[in-house]
């Protein structure tokens, strides 16, 4: 870690002692911020799971929960990844599995299992930037946002983030004119997001609020979202961490959602 | 005079089955936890021997009527449900028993039942290999709501007086195998007694009786010959597929029977004719949406040159679908959906005197809307059936809300048009309805 931080930071001492070459260098270490922090957030292990606990509270203070299993496998690392996400609660949602081919450079393929009408439903949900399962998190927010979507710069470094300003390349596409990451300057791990709207205001709020080191990679643990318009938000809380399982990739597939891998829901 | 009585029955049903649900969740699921997060259900409450399976389930009342007089009809309710479907779920030695089932009363026949929905044991004897043993629900094929492979049996019924969705799905009595390998995998389905569609029969719905030749709103004294003989009467149903990179493809077979009366005899019995099919289907993402085609051959097996005009003509059937999320939370999906009579001129010629002639190409389209808001507790839909050739249609609006974790509403209606009686949303023209549903899980 130590090693990879100090390369960094070379570049960026290069960056401030050279400004003609800054373009370029500084390009290649916002490269490589980003390159790092979607590793450290996204890709922990070649694969994992977790127990997920979400509470999601509405601006009149009323909260709802949804609990569920989610398995990750990484297909490349950085690259094409596959999850499955098994329901516990609500009643009305247990045993509903949601299964996701996360695709780089076109949309993920989607599946939702129903087991009351045993339906393999193909999701054509082509907005990422969606309520995932009724909370305040964005399906992007669980899958990961590609890095080629936006441009990226260095707002600012402070003692414990490099400050990243993230400008999509289609703003169409999104419902944000750019947003600023608090990326951790030794784990790399996202810590803040701040979305901005088409107005310049301020009115979404990502944050880690707990990060523990599982089996070497350090993890957020428990995380929350603000929805400052509404003055809803949602906290997450990720329990019985494990990375390294040795996941089948099998595991992702229409047998699968049909019956659930018990062994790795536990 | 008569409605009274069941909306009474109707009340007070709702009274004892609300307050079990009370009781129930007051003191039953405390001790038997739902398995938190790193906190498995803990064998102390039962002692360490077994424990106790997980209980879930629902109370929901249901109630309907029609929005019209249909003179064939009793009375104007055409759903009264009080239902408390209850799930246990368990796992012993790596094979899993799961129960679930209905206990209902049906306001609007004014009976109890049970609807056994599934009661089977699933294992897998091969790291390759699946299987599943007993009552079940079973889904495949790629249409929505219209189906052209899938031949597990469905409930016409239920669909149409407004239950939830997952009662188009009826239960079978079946063994599922499945085999898995790299290049393909097969589902087998045996059903060694017939499972037909719980079809439109008079009963709650009025419908077009072709023997009568009127509308009837019973069975008219017609009677079915059964098809339920153990081993003789079966079905099999097969599926070959293959998931190729995100776009799934299929083949179908099926040896059986039609599932709802396609033969009568000269006596005016209603028969389930012999039928095969044979299909395929691909599924995956299209033009930033999902895609999907189907195609089924139907073989009259026991009318396979289309001469006899009191067994149904076989049928090639054509669909292709396409979805799509059109804004935030707002999802569109279109189908077309062709039955071709194969042997139309055969059967046109063999026509008694007299008799309507049905159209060879029989045409549906559909549209799905699907519109999410208030942090996705608000479901707005609409499902239309329309028919350009039968120039008939069926529409489904619905509003489903979640009050909370535990409660859920929901209302909506079944619009049936169609100037005809012969065509097969025209004949439930009068069977228009509204409803709605309350429901507490646990």
């Amino acid at each position: 870690m130590t090693a990879k931080f100090s390369s960094g930071l070379l570049v960026l001492i290069a960056t401030l002692a050279f400004p003609a070459l800054a373009g370029a260098a500084e390009d290649a270490a916002v490269a490589e911020i980003v390159r790092k922090s979607n590793r450290a957030a996204y890709y922990a292990g070649k694969d994992g799971r977790s127990e997920v606990a979400m509470t999601i509270v509405d601006s009149q203070g009323r909260t709802t929960s949804r609990n569920f299993a989610i398995l990750r496998l990484d297909v490349e690392d950085g690259g094409k990844q596959k999850f499955y996400v098994y329901f516990h609660k609500p009643a009305d949602v247990r045993n509903t599995v949601f299964m996701a081919w996360k695709n780089v450079g076109k949309d993920d393929d989607r599946w939702l299992y129903l087991p009351a009408l045993d339906l393999v439903k193909r999701i054509a949900a082509s907005d990422k930037r969606s309520s995932f399962v009724g909370s305040n998190f964005f399906y992007e927010d669980v899958s990961g946002r590609g890095v080629e979507e936006d441009d990226h710069s260095l707002a600012e470094t402070t003692d414990k983030h490099f400050v990243l300003k993230n400008v999509p390349k289609r703003p169409g596409d999104v419902e944000f004119s750019h947003y600023l990451l608090w990326v951790d300057r030794v784990t790399y791990l996202p810590m803040k997001a701040e979305y901005h709207d088409k107005n310049g205001k301020k009115y979404r709020l990502v944050e880690a609020l707990e990060v523990k080191e599982i089996q070497g990679h350090p993890t957020v643990t428990r995380a929350r979202v603000d929805d400052l318009n509404s003055n809803g938000h949602t906290i997450s809380e990720f329990i019985d961490v494990r990375y390294d399982l040795g996941l089948d990739e099998s595991i992702f597939s229409e047998r699968y959602l049909r019956r659930p891998p018990r062994e790795w829901l536990k | 005079m008569r409605p009274l009585l069941p909306a009474l029955r109707i009340a007070v049903f709702v009274c004892l089955t609300l307050g079990a649900g009370r009781s129930f969740a007051g003191e039953v699921s405390p001790a038997i936890p739902s398995p938190e997060p790193g906190n498995p259900p803990s064998a102390s409450a039962a002692g360490p021997r077994f424990v106790l399976p997980e209980l879930h389930g629902f109370l929901e009342t249901a109630g309907g009527a029609r929005t019209q007089d249909d003179p064939n009809q009793p009375g104007a309710f055409d759903l009264g449900d009080f239902r408390w479907q209850l799930e246990a779920f368990k796992t012993l030695d790596g094979a899993d028993f799961k129960y679930r089932g209905d206990i209902l009363y049906d306001g609007a026949l004014d009976k109890f039942d049970f609807d056994l929905r599934e009661a089977h044991l699933a294992a897998s004897p091969l790291a390759s290999m699946d299987v599943k043993i007993g009552r079940q629900i079973l889904t495949w094929g790629t249409g929505d709501l219209i189906f052209l492979n899938d031949l597990f049996p469905k409930d016409f019924q239920s669909f149409f007086i407004g239950r939830d969705e997952e009662y188009l799905k009826a239960p079978s009595d079946a063994i599922k195998t499945g085999f898995f390998t790299d290049y393909a995998n097969l589902d087998l389905v045996w059903t060694p007694r017939f499972n037909p569609d719980r079809f439109v029969n008079g009963e709650r719905l009025s419908f077009y009786n072709a023997i009568l030749g009127r509308m009837a709103g019973d069975r008219g004294g017609i009677s079915e010959i059964q098809r339920d003989r153990w081993a003789e009467d079966s079905e099999l149903a097969l599926r070959l597929f293959k998931n190729l990179g995100g776009y799934e493809l299929a083949l179908y077979g099926y040896y059986g029977y039609f599932k709802n009366p396609a033969g009568a005899t000269s006596l005016g019995q209603v028969t389930f004719p012999r039928l095969a099919v044979y299909g395929a289907s691909a599924r995956g993402e299209f033009l930033k949406g999902v895609g999907n085609v189907e195609v089924a051959y139907y073989d009259s097996l026991d009318d396979r040159r289309g001469t006899d005009p009191l067994t149904d003509n076989g049928q090639l059937r054509f669909l292709a679908g396409y979805t799509r999320e059109i804004a935030t939370d707002l999802t569109a999906g279109v189908q077309y959906n062709l039955e071709r009579m194969i042997d139309h001129e055969n059967y046109a010629n063999r026509l008694p005197e007299g008799s309507v002639r049905k159209i060879q190409d029989r045409q549906v389209t559909t549209l799905r809307l699907t519109r999410l808001a208030l942090q996705q507790n608000l479901r707005l839909s609409l499902f239309v059936f329309y028919s350009p050739s039968d120039a008939d249609a069926h529409l489904r609006p619905s509003v489903h809300y979640r009050i909370d974790d535990l409660w859920s509403v929901a209302a909506g209606s079944n619009i049936f048009l169609g100037e005809k009686n012969l065509t097969f949303f025209g004949q439930l023209e009068d069977n228009t309805n509204v409803y709605g549903r309350i429901r507490y899980s646990f």
